[in-house]
């Protein structure tokens, strides 16, 4: 079973109908109870991150959430649930975030007017080091992205794959202990990114 | 590197996928759920399915076909086309969709762009657009001017002048349609297309005309669109996505490679 936390940060359904695709049972969740009972959590989110942090504090589940990841249950933040995990975000003027990751996220610079801010497309994610998330995923394969800022991972050991886009080489995929998370959206990544959503039903969190 | 996005476009009336050459003479072509499978297993980067309606339902939008949709293919997907209201949008994005498109919708009013920008971020707001060539430059600076319902109907609204609007407004993308090019085959609207892409931030999609492999390279490496949307080259066989990505690649565009 699958927990999607629900923290009113976007769409879920696309996260959910993947998952439903490759077998999983998926329960959608905004209650801190069913996050603490959790056997694996997908920490999902589009939109902005001021926002999505009152949302966490208000839900009251910013404490479930970091008791779950204390205790090892696997863990997989997508895009803004990714950028969340870091300390802060240069999004709406700075936002403090969790600070579970070390590391920044900051925003695309460019003065190439045909380098449009947000990426929205197919990217490359080279794969940095090896983790069990990317069983079967060739180094270089292309993922789907949708942002105009980045996690930039401070500590080069949790950063298992990256991207280039516009001014940034960015940790597009980062992992610590229990914990994995990618900016990308596999969910709508086609075949790969599916197979990645199976990896993460498969992996034990070690 | 971010690649360029090769999109398929269907038509659907009545759960058919249609095909007609400038809005015109449709015929049949398929099942849109089969279509859609059969494209993203063979390469797609997106789909857009414009006119979803289902007349049982008195034209709205055939939300089942949307969860359809969304159950079998794990790619984005956009829908135009039948959306007349905020709620139609908050259905399709429900429902699955990553996109919405609002074309006429848009020019008759302008706002609901702003408002499911705020409610479900730009990403997902597409503003499609048909625009068609004009000589009075005077009234319209760009050379082409916006119609609705394919060409009937003028705006008199500049296209570019309504590009940079949508923007302002918080769309998150624009389809540059060309009235004059869809369906013929012969190739896309380069001038218009560029003009939009250097002057809004946004992604700017080419549609209408596409043919063969090299009215891409022509739409990617001159009017520098971020992606383009292709119908009767592969609707009708002449080309499998892999075929012409492998032709782009060849001449050096960035192609999504892995499948």
């Amino acid at each position: 079973m699958i927990t999607i936390i629900d923290y009113k940060a976007g769409n879920l359904t696309s996260v959910k109908l993947a998952f439903e695709h490759i077998g999983q049972k998926v329960k959608i969740t905004d209650r801190p109870s069913d996050i603490l009972s959790a056997e694996k959590i997908v920490f999902p989110g589009v939109g902005a991150a001021q926002s999505a942090m009152d949302n966490l504090k208000s839900l009251n589940i910013l404490d479930a959430i970091k008791k779950v990841i204390a205790d090892g249950i696997p863990f997989f933040g997508i895009c803004i649930g990714m950028q969340l995990l870091f300390e802060s975000s240069q999004e709406d003027g700075g936002t403090t975030c969790t600070g579970i990751l070390p590391g920044s996220v900051k925003k695309f610079k460019t003065d190439d007017k045909f380098c449009k801010i947000p990426q929205m497309g197919w990217n490359t994610v080279k794969i940095t080091k090896p983790h069990q998330i990317f069983a079967g995923i060739e180094d270089n394969s292309e993922f789907y992205f949708v942002h105009s800022y980045y996690p930039d991972c401070s500590n080069k050991n949790y950063i298992i794959g990256q991207t280039e886009y516009a001014d940034a080489v960015f940790s597009s995929a980062v992992a610590k202990e229990n914990i994995v998370a990618v900016q990308f959206h596999p969910e709508r990544s086609g075949r790969i990114g599916l197979k990645m959503l199976e990896n993460f039903g498969t992996w034990n969190g070690r | 590197m971010l690649t360029k996005r090769i999109i398929p476009c269907l038509d659907v009336r009545d759960r058919k996928v249609t095909k007609g050459v400038r809005f015109q003479n449709n015929i049949d072509l398929g099942d849109p759920i089969e279509m859609a499978v059969a494209y993203s297993d063979g390469g797609c980067d997106e789909l857009v399915f414009y006119d979803i309606t289902a007349s049982a339902q008195g034209r709205g939008i055939d939300i089942d076909m949307v969860r359809d949709v969304a159950k079998a293919v794990h790619i984005p997907f956009a829908v135009g086309g039948g959306i007349s209201t905020i709620e139609d949008i908050r259905q399709v994005l429900l429902a699955g969709a990553e996109k919405v498109s609002v074309n006429s919708l848009a020019v008759r009013n302008p706002d609901i762009i702003a408002q499911g920008a705020k409610l479900f971020g730009s990403q997902c707001i597409v503003l499609g657009m048909d625009p068609v060539k004009v000589e009075d430059k005077g009234k319209f600076p760009s050379g082409y001017e916006i119609t609705t319902q394919g060409f009937r109907t003028r705006t008199g609204m500049d296209a570019l002048e309504w590009a940079k609007k949508a923007e302002g407004l918080g769309a998150g993308e624009i389809v540059v349609n060309s009235v004059d090019a869809d369906g013929t085959q012969e190739g896309f609207e380069i001038t218009l297309t560029r003009m939009i892409a250097e002057s809004v931030k946004i992604p700017v999609v080419a549609s209408g005309g596409g043919g063969t492999c090299k009215h891409l390279i022509d739409v990617f490496n001159n009017a520098k669109a971020d992606a383009a949307i292709i119908a009767s080259m592969i609707h009708t066989g002449r080309f499998t996505i892999r075929q012409i990505k492998d032709e782009l690649i060849a001449a050096g565009i960035p192609i999504r490679k892995k499948w």
